[in-house]
């Protein structure tokens, strides 16, 4: 066997200070241009990290994929939820009217707003495909107000970087980035395919993200906090889903 | 080079295995854009499923494997897109594809094919050249699934991200939607599946010793490789 030449040695020196180098350098720039995911370290943290700075410098302010009419599923499959707590069923007893909408966190005016509050913030509708991260996938009309809406109605504060958004059903939140929040696709969604959103679909209030896969998109979301940091909710992994081992960045 | 091989083949594995956890969640599969319990599958595979939403027929729920599944399987994807990307140029600015991958011209015949077969066939030993480089059954496998299963099964897995289909919608247009891309990914894993199995056991016929040492040393015979 050959001793390594002297030449080989030389470039592969070169080669690892340069990574060593490269490394520190994405890094700092990773932290200044918030690509690091909230669930971005352990042993999955490097291929979350470099999936969601991919994602951030190739693919945001982008439109969603939208689909003609005819592709509206005849027959959507609304995934199992747990059984509706007390404070559900009161709710559902008088139509809803009664369900508020609490915006807080890094916001100037703090807010409580009602299905028609919101409604009257102006209305959208898109026709998109939820895909579940088990495989299985559907198109809908959704309709609704955009998140940005309201966040603008609040008046987001500079420092904010994360929106948490909680729903009524105990222990179920998530969070998302101020870019996927200030998307014009992300829609607090009241109605699907022209009529009321059912229950199981997540009515009367959903978070419709089709950036990203379902279960991203939160049924009976009834409060939304914007904040500065995302480390001072829950475990710090900015939601329930990385809590229980699922990617926080659920756009893959 | 050699790393680039061996990284790949622990993130294939990881890929396999995870990607496996991943399809028993769903153990059914669709064409076109949309596909649940609730339409016709092209196939399904007669397995219990992970997911009690899932009408299997099986009284009985699979461990759910899904969230470090998820997790592993896209980090250790990263493995092997980084690890071919380096082979890749690597590949081209060498000349190894044109030397040693890429099957020679004279050998552009099905008469080639039939007589290397019938070597195999015949047990006989390799000849000089084939000591140095490939024959053209080798060179074909390889460019299959460098050229082909690598990247058709990077593209199809792609074509399942929702921000990335939202930035490029053609990518999942042109395989004819979402639940295709997800029926090709599935069997394109089984062809490189078949290819592992197949080059392992070549490697085992060849000298199961010889050829791992030669793999991980780069010491094949007593001269130098080159590298």
């Amino acid at each position: 066997m050959n001793p390594i030449s002297r030449r080989k040695l030389i470039y592969g020196g070169a080669a690892a200070a340069a990574s060593v180098g490269g490394l520190a350098a994405a890094d700092r720039l990773a932290k200044r241009y918030g690509l690091i995911p909230p669930d971005g370290s352990g042993v999955y943290g490097s291929g979350e990290t470099l999936t969601y700075a991919c994602q951030r410098l190739l693919t945001t302010r982008t439109a969603v994929r939208e689909f003609p009419r005819s592709m509206i599923s005849k027959n959507p499959f609304a995934n199992a939820v747990n059984p509706p707590n007390a404070a559900f069923k009161q709710l559902q007893a008088a139509g809803f009217k009664d369900w508020r909408l609490v915006v807080d966190g890094t916001v100037a005016r703090p807010m409580s707003l009602s299905l028609a509050d919101l409604k009257g913030l102006g209305l959208q509708s898109q026709i998109t495909e939820v895909a579940c991260e088990e495989g299985w996938s559907y198109i809908a009309e959704w309709i609704g107000t955009p998140l940005s809406a309201v966040l603008r109605e609040a008046g987001v504060l500079p420092q904010t970087q994360y929106v948490v958004y909680t729903s009524i059903e105990e222990g179920g939140w998530d969070s998302i980035d101020l870019r996927d929040a200030s998307d014009p696709h992300t829609l607090l969604t009241m109605g699907m395919n022209d009529g009321d959103l059912p229950v199981p679909f997540g009515g009367p209030l959903r978070l419709r993200l089709p950036r990203q896969l379902g279960y991203k998109s939160l049924k009976y979301v009834n409060r939304i906090t914007a904040t500065d940091n995302i480390k001072k909710f829950g475990k710090g992994l900015g939601g329930v889903a990385p809590e229980y081992g699922y990617s926080w960045y659920a756009g893959i | 080079m050699r790393i680039t091989h061996w990284l790949t083949f622990i993130a294939f594995v990881a890929l396999a295995v995870t990607g496996g956890l991943i399809v028993i969640s769903h153990p059914r599969f669709y064409w076109g854009e949309v596909g649940n319990v609730n339409t016709k599958p092209l196939f399904v595979i007669p397995i219990p499923a992970s997911r009690s939403t899932v009408p299997t027929g099986y009284n009985y729920e699979m461990p759910d494997e899904n969230g470090w599944s998820r997790y592993l399987h896209f980090e250790a994807a990263w493995v092997v897109v980084l690890a071919g990307l380096v082979y890749g140029i690597y590949g081209l600015w060498s000349g190894h594809f044109r030397k040693d991958v890429i099957p020679a011209r004279r050998d552009w015949s099905w008469r080639a094919y039939r007589d290397r077969m019938a070597k195999y066939l015949r047990r006989a030993p390799p000849d000089g050249a084939e000591e140095r480089s490939y024959n053209v059954l080798q060179r074909t496998a390889y460019v299959v699934v460098v050229f082909v299963l690598f990247p058709l099964i990077i593209w199809t897995g792609l074509a399942m991200s929702p921000s990335f289909t939202a930035a490029f919608p053609a990518t999942v247009e042109l395989l004819g939607g979402r639940q295709s891309a997800r029926t090709i990914h599935f069997f394109a894993s089984w062809l490189l599946l078949l290819f592992l199995f197949v080059h392992v056991a070549m490697v085992a016929l060849s000298g199961f010793r010889k050829r791992m040492r030669a793999m991980i040393t780069g010491y094949a015979r007593e001269r130098e490789e080159g590298r």
